[in-house]
């Protein structure tokens, strides 16, 4: 495949406490831990790719390093090396840690959408659900009002959002609606690549499925690229196309979804499958 | 009896601290300079933003106007006034054609004035982005990052729920394409008069301790979306009962007793100037 990736991420590295200069030269850890100086290493030197139209899945424990992982890339956590390209970004030659903050918020408004686990953090709970959606746009620069209105109503459609319920806030919607109005925010500016943190715990099984099937929908209808962070293997199952398995911060093992759930060769994966019954 | 006090109130040093701040903010359009808010004899929150640029300010030589919602004669302004007369001795007028320095809250003269004229606005909330974020400390960094989007979704917010944009005062402005600023609450009809204008514009702003400019000819545009213009308060065939002015901003007088609805000038000093100079003729 001759392809060039949406997002890739190189030997990224997030580390808590400076190190010493046993961690630093690659001494043994305590699970993420060094047993010298007490350094954590959240993210431990990890590397993929994500292409087009793909949906990669993170699968790992908590405290494993996922949502530290996500974070970084989206510029809400600070890393400790590493770097990443967007292949809509300079043609994916510019390394994204490396940008100044004007250039950052830039790629975080026009090149990625995020959703979190929490949708607190992603809305803005008292502004009316075409004004969140509206925000991302007039970060982007969009100044036409009857534009961004209707590519609101275009996107909470999409979500299956009643646009007669537009101009109601988030926080009088119920957990996977909210779920919903998040995502369909970080699709506002057609972003190239959405990160996905856990968008379906917490919410019931109906909703969940609902909130599932929706994410597959929109992969299909804006042929857009997707990390998926979940430590739930049924909805790595279902949406997936590769997957990573991530463990104390590293990256043990990766391929095809149905590969890694059929057949999986780390000692921690296969606990992993095997606990799925 | 002002022999007791310091010229102009305060001591030399917090002078030169304010002009300091000052000359800073004239550097920068349209930035919020932190300043050290001096102790006054009235409450902060009062004007004391204002009335420490014009202590600062004022010389032996000035002529000092003071106006509160265009009006010489309101407590306030009256107040304020002699104050400073009080510790600076010097002459005040109502005439804004006269005055050197314009202390003003929430109107600006509707006489245009001269480069040689300063106009002081008092301000209650410098900080545009604050309604949507309580952190200073964020809010200094979205200024950074020219982070706008939250005073551009109050605009939206208000075309949604009511499907035109309600702000009426305080509405806020871009200064040479790079910060937005509250022009203090001032009706958005006086907001053309910072764009370009010959005076410089100083706002002080005592409780939240801060200070930014306009300096003559500074492009300021009020924030608009592309389809929908920037609209001012309409006086259209209003003219004031007193003065005969015309596309003026007007303050509306409701008679409980007859029902009648009067229309006259919100500026008072250039109401009584133009009443003199039609008796004159």
């Amino acid at each position: 495949m001759n392809e060039s990736p949406v997002l890739k991420v190189d030997n990224l590295t997030v580390r808590y406490h400076d190190g010493c200069p046993y961690c630093l030269e690659g001494g043994k850890l305590e699970k993420n831990r060094c047993p010298v100086c007490g350094a954590v290493y959240a993210v431990n030197d990890i590397s993929f790719e994500v292409y087009e139209g793909e949906i990669l899945g993170v699968v790992g424990e908590s405290g494993s390093g996922k949502s530290t992982m996500m974070k970084s890339i989206y510029f809400d956590q600070e890393i400790t090396a590493g770097n990443a390209y967007l292949g809509t970004y300079h043609d994916g030659e510019k390394d994204i840690f490396t940008q100044n903050n004007q250039q950052k918020r830039y790629i975080r408004n026009n090149i990625m959408g995020m959703v979190y686990q929490n949708p607190m953090l992603g809305l803005r709970m008292d502004y009316s659900s075409a004004g969140n959606i509206a925000e991302k746009m007039l970060a982007a620069g969009n100044r036409n009002a009857a534009k961004m209105a209707s590519r609101a109503t275009e996107l909470l459609e999409a979500v299956d959002i009643m646009t007669s319920r537009m101009k109601e806030a988030p926080r009088n919607f119920s957990g996977g609606m909210q779920q919903r109005v998040q995502i369909s925010k970080a699709l506002a500016n057609n972003p190239s690549i959405l990160l996905l943190d856990e968008v379906t715990t917490g919410l019931d099984l109906s909703v969940q499925a609902k909130v599932l099937d929706l994410i597959k929908r929109i992969r299909a209808k804006y042929r857009i690229s997707i990390l998926l962070v979940s430590h739930d293997l049924s909805v790595i199952r279902m949406l997936a196309d590769r997957t990573v398995v991530m463990f104390d911060g590293k990256i043990i093992e990766s391929g095809l979804t149905d590969q890694i759930l059929d057949d999986p060769q780390h000692e921690y994966t296969q606990t992993l499958v095997y606990s799925l019954l | 009896m002002t022999k007791n006090y310091n010229f102009a109130f305060l001591d030399e040093g917090s002078k030169r601290e304010i002009r300091r701040a000052s000359l800073k903010a004239v550097a920068i359009p349209g930035y919020q300079v932190p300043f050290g808010s001096r102790e006054l004899p009235i409450g902060r929150g009062w004007g004391t933003g204002g009335i420490q640029l014009t202590l600062s300010l004022i010389g032996p030589e000035d002529i000092l106007k003071v106006i509160d919602q265009g009006s010489d004669d309101s407590v306030n302004a009256v107040n304020i006034k002699k104050f400073i007369q009080f510790c600076s001795n010097v002459e005040t007028t109502i005439d804004a054609t006269k005055a050197s320095i314009i202390q003003s809250r929430h109107r600006i003269p509707e006489t245009p004035l001269r480069n040689d004229q300063i106009v002081v606005l008092q301000v209650p909330l410098p900080e545009p982005l604050r309604i949507i974020e309580p952190s200073e400390e964020i809010t200094k960094k979205m200024h950074g990052e020219m982070d706008y989007s939250g005073v551009w979704l109050e605009l939206y917010e208000s075309l949604i729920k009511y499907d035109r944009i309600t702000v009426s005062s305080d509405y806020p402005c871009n200064v040479e394409d790079r910060y937005v600023m509250n022009p203090s609450p001032i009706p958005k009809f006086d907001n053309h008069k910072l764009h370009e204008a010959e005076c410089l514009y100083l706002f002080g702003a005592g409780r939240e301790k801060k200070i930014y400019a306009i300096p003559p000819y500074t492009k300021v545009v009020s924030l608009s979306f592309d389809d929908i213009p920037f609209e001012v308060e309409s006086f259209e065939n209003k003219k004031c009962r007193l003065c005969g002015s015309t596309g003026v901003y007007m303050d509306e007088i409701y008679d409980k007793e007859t029902g009648e609805v009067y229309y006259q000038c919100s500026d008072t000093g250039y109401c009584s100037m133009t009443r003199r100079k039609t008796e004159h003729e």
